[in-house]
């Protein structure tokens, strides 16, 4: 069990080790030059322009050598010191990203749960009825072919602007000031409403014909057919194939989480919603190395240690990884 | 169970949706849009590049020492009672008395003082050039403030910043280490004006208003909201969705379609008739020189007679703007045109006359493309650029590219990310862009300074984006600088010697006004400015730099609707 531990983690570690790597190589490969920016928006004059570039050299922390920038922005990351927005100057790039956080987390962490636990049930429950399967799989079927964008805007439009009865824009009312009361936790649900729909939806989509084709192929099986035979209630055998089933699904569970990080970022454009998603397009736009820098490290961070907690559950959920690694080297 | 679970909470998050009440009461809020471009993270009136994001900060919390009406052309007395000049080389002012700051100390002579000292000892601060030739700054009293020069001043500059310098409170500001006043956020700033600072979102300013500002005594203006909530939308559609519901009241951005909607009647314009807007700055084509064929000015002046400005108007604005001036002065300063100039030396879209030119210049077709090439033989290939998605400029360029292929110039057209088309903007690397800096304010001065910025630096932050090179154009910048405002005749023939060398040489392109985008809707307040029977003239503008210039008087003038 530990050999599988410290293997896991190692391999998490160097991941680690490498994407944080490139995650601070790239902006650096990006054409544009942060102090320019910079300057160029103060439009000062001659001397003025020398004072405020020694200024800026050391606020962004760019006039030491390339690679004691590596080991000084590796010492940044264990303090949690991601340096100073360029974009949003002279906000610390910690507290920018700490302000998004929590409406990325909000839209993503209900939508892959939530999704992954209906969309597997709904696929299990629509496997064997003849009915459900032809009418309502191919919806499934269209539902995760769906670019996320477009089904945000079409729930924007139908829901928001058609029916009127959610918003289309914003984390929370623009009458109301951030505050602890049950008014505005609801306005917050109200605006979260449609952005997690459309991750949500097109996720489910995805899940219940993944599961739909593991279940028909679980039934179909030797041991399927052999408890049939010796009659066995069908709940019992839906039960044995569905845990049989379910594997796939949690390893498809983590590498869906690579991937939904594009999603989050063109459903907050929609949506205007003030996530991580619309932080990363505007920082690229505005060349902002260190804001960039942060966001990617927190996706790094985010993806790799959800990895690692589906890799636990698939550990504590599959009996035969367990067996199998006693065997192991 | 699960399922009804489901129905259950989203019945609830329904409901409570529709039956939750405000926290800012609709009929006291002002809901405005169109002046940020990011998130708010300063407040600091030092960091000028970042106040389109908070721009109340300067007009709305802190206060210049005048305000300008662009539709009259005159300077109003605000902070200062009065302004006048002694001398050729003394300006005093007289402040008024009963100013306080929003923590309640008075406002007097000395914070006057200390603001413009500022400039004096640091050179980060972007007025500190003003110290060239201001030679000191002294109060006489509590409320009686004396500029005096070491020679001729550069009036215009000096005249121009009387209403852009936002005068900070000395007792809150002079602990402060150089790095805070250049580079701070100054959070919870203290201003003297009519609102203040209340709370901020990543796509929100909200300001609450000064219940004990000074004008309500001393002007007798008081500010109709209590509350403004300035919202900043990431996509144009969303703020014309609001705007036609009502929940916000006034938009400052450009929203396409506008035309349409006003002329049925669910929006509201200054204008009542086309073009619908006022103008506010001159999109001007910026020509790259360093760049053949460039730098050939016969080259230059085909390219402005191939160009189809109405073709832009038309399908870029819809009509919502209108061809600007080949002098690239806004209708408001149409004095200092020189017609004359204009008449023998302005250009008209006319292809036939550019294919003429090019003919005349030595550029020929030499492989039946229908492109020219350069007279040494060399492809020509242009690339004129805009930021993406910046709709109309998108547009606009496409036409500008169009149009001069059709008169033989190879132009393409390209829409770089704004941070990619800044730099290229500013140190040189371009071809030929759009910009648009040159805007409304009280002298031509500004336009030409931006125009024929110098010296050339490596970084042209402040305009000539293209290069130009041509002191004697600089000499008569600088002459038009430091001609006193009462000289009007004076600054009227040094304008029309700067358009004489101005339009031979075109080296960027005036094409037409862009507009003081405004539109609004009058479900919960009314009595906007407009061109109307019976309606105040200010301009209802939000963004940075022009609450000062009519956006704060618009607050005073309107009513609730009910």
């Amino acid at each position: 069990m530990t050999r599988y531990f410290v293997r896991k983690l190692t391999i998490y570690l160097l991941t680690f080790f490498l994407a944080v790597t490139i995650d601070w190589i790239i902006p650096r490969f990006m054409p544009g030059n942060p102090i320019q920016t910079m300057l160029s928006r103060a439009a000062l004059r001659a001397e003025a322009v020398e004072v405020m570039r020694g200024y800026y050299l050391k606020a962004f922390g760019l006039d030491v050598p390339i690679w004691q920038q590596y080991l000084n922005f590796w010492k940044a990351v264990f303090h949690g010191d991601l340096g100073v927005s360029v974009y949003l100057f002279p906000k610390p790039v910690i507290k920018v990203i700490a302000e998004a956080i929590p409406y990325t987390l909000a839209i993503l962490v209900p939508a892959i749960i939530l999704s992954w636990i209906a969309g597997n049930k709904f696929g299990a429950f629509a496997a064997r009825r003849k009915w459900l399967d032809s009418t309502l799989l191919p919806m499934g079927y269209f539902l995760t072919a769906t670019p996320y964008m477009w089904l945000g805007i079409l729930l924007a439009w139908g829901f928001g602007v058609a029916l009127g009865w959610f918003p289309i824009a914003g984390g929370y009312s623009f009458a109301m000031t951030p505050n602890l009361s049950w008014k505005f936790f609801l306005d917050l649900l109200w605006h979260w409403f449609l952005p997690f729909a459309s991750l949500f939806l097109v996720m489910f989509g995805g899940w219940a014909i993944g599961m739909r084709n593991m279940i028909i192929y679980e039934l179909e099986a030797d041991y399927s057919q052999y408890l049939e035979s010796l009659g066995a209630p069908r709940r019992l055998i839906r039960s044995y194939a569905f845990r049989n089933a379910i594997l796939p699904q949690i390893t498809g569970l983590a590498l869906q989480m690579g991937t939904i990080a594009a999603g989050a970022v063109v459903t907050e454009t929609v949506f205007s919603y003030p996530g991580i998603g619309s932080l990363i397009v505007q920082a690229i736009q505005n060349q902002d190395y260190f804001l960039i820098q942060g966001c990617f490290l927190f996706i790094i961070i985010g993806v790799l240690l959800a990895n690692f907690i589906v890799d636990i559950v698939y550990l504590i959920v599959d009996p035969r990884t367990r067996r199998g690694m006693i065997g192991e080297i | 169970m699960r399922g009804k679970c489901w129905i259950f909470l989203g019945l609830a998050v329904l409901s409570f949706g529709l039956a939750f009440g405000q926290e800012f009461p609709r009929n006291e809020t002002l809901y405005i849009s169109g002046a940020a471009w990011g998130p708010p993270t300063d407040w600091n009136p030092f960091i000028t590049w970042s106040k389109a994001n908070t721009s109340g900060t300067v007009g709305l919390i802190y206060e210049p020492l005048f305000f300008y009406d662009p539709v009259k052309d005159e300077l109003i007395p605000w902070l200062a009672e009065y302004g006048k000049w002694k001398s050729d080389q003394l300006f005093e002012v007289k402040l008024r008395e009963g100013i306080t700051w929003q923590d309640g100390t008075p406002l007097t002579a000395a914070d006057v003082v200390f603001t413009y000292e500022l400039g004096k000892k640091y050179p980060a601060i972007y007025y500190s050039p003003m110290w060239d030739y201001l030679e000191s700054v002294v109060s006489v009293g509590d409320y009686y403030v004396e500029f005096s020069f070491k020679r001729k001043p550069l009036y215009q500059e000096f005249m121009n910043n009387l209403y852009n310098i936002a005068i900070v409170p000395k007792h809150i500001w002079e602990t402060r280490t150089e790095e805070e006043i250049t580079s701070g956020a100054n959070e919870k700033p203290i201003g003297s004006g009519a609102y203040k600072y209340y709370a901020h979102g990543p796509d929100r300013n909200v300001y609450i208003r000064n219940e004990d500002w000074w004008g309500i005594k001393l002007l007798g203006l008081k500010p109709a909201p209590k509350y403004i909530v300035e919202i900043r939308f990431a996509t144009n559609n969303l703020a014309l969705g609001s705007l036609l519901k009502g929940e916000i009241d006034l938009s400052n951005n450009f929203l396409p379609g506008i035309a349409t909607l006003a002329s049925l009647g669910y929006v509201k314009t200054y204008l009542p008739k086309p073009p619908y807007m006022l103008s506010a700055n001159t999109a001007v084509l910026f020509l790259n020189l360093t760049k053949k064929p460039l730098n050939d000015p016969a080259f230059r002046k085909a390219l402005a007679y191939a160009i189809n400005v109405d073709a832009i108007i038309d399908r870029a604005f819809a009509g919502l703007v209108s061809r600007a001036s080949p002098t690239a002065l806004l209708p408001h300063l149409s004095k200092y045109v020189d017609q004359d100039v204009v008449a023998r030396l302005g250009f008209t879209y006319d292809p036939a006359k550019a294919r003429q030119i090019l003919a005349e210049a030595g550029y020929k077709d030499l492989d039946g493309d229908g492109l020219v090439e350069a007279p040494d033989g060399s492809k020509i290939y242009l690339e004129v650029t805009c930021p993406f998605g910046w709709t109309d400029w998108m547009e606009a360029i496409r036409v500008i590219s169009e149009s001069a292929q059709a008169a033989g110039i190879n132009v393409v057209y390209r829409y770089p990310d704004y941070g990619a088309w800044n730099t290229a903007l500013v140190t040189g690397t371009f071809d030929m862009t759009l910009n648009n800096w040159a805007s409304l304010s009280n002298t031509p001065w500004t336009v030409y300074n931006l125009l024929f910025n110098h010296p050339i630096r490596d970084i042209m932050g402040s305009g000539n984006f293209g290069r130009y090179n041509n002191p004697e154009i600089f000499a008569l910048v600088d002459e038009l600088a430091a001609t006193p405002p009462w000289d009007e005749e004076g600054m009227k023939s040094i304008c029309s010697k700067i358009q004489e060398i101005f339009l031979t040489d075109l080296p960027m392109i005036p094409l037409w006004y862009n507009g003081l985008w405004a539109q609004y809707v009058e479900f919960v307040w009314k009595n906007f400015p407009g061109d109307y029977e019976g309606r105040p003239h200010w301009l209802p503008c939000t963004w940075a730099g022009y609450w000062q210039m009519g956006g704060l008087h618009t607050l005073c003038v309107i009513e609730p609707a009910k």
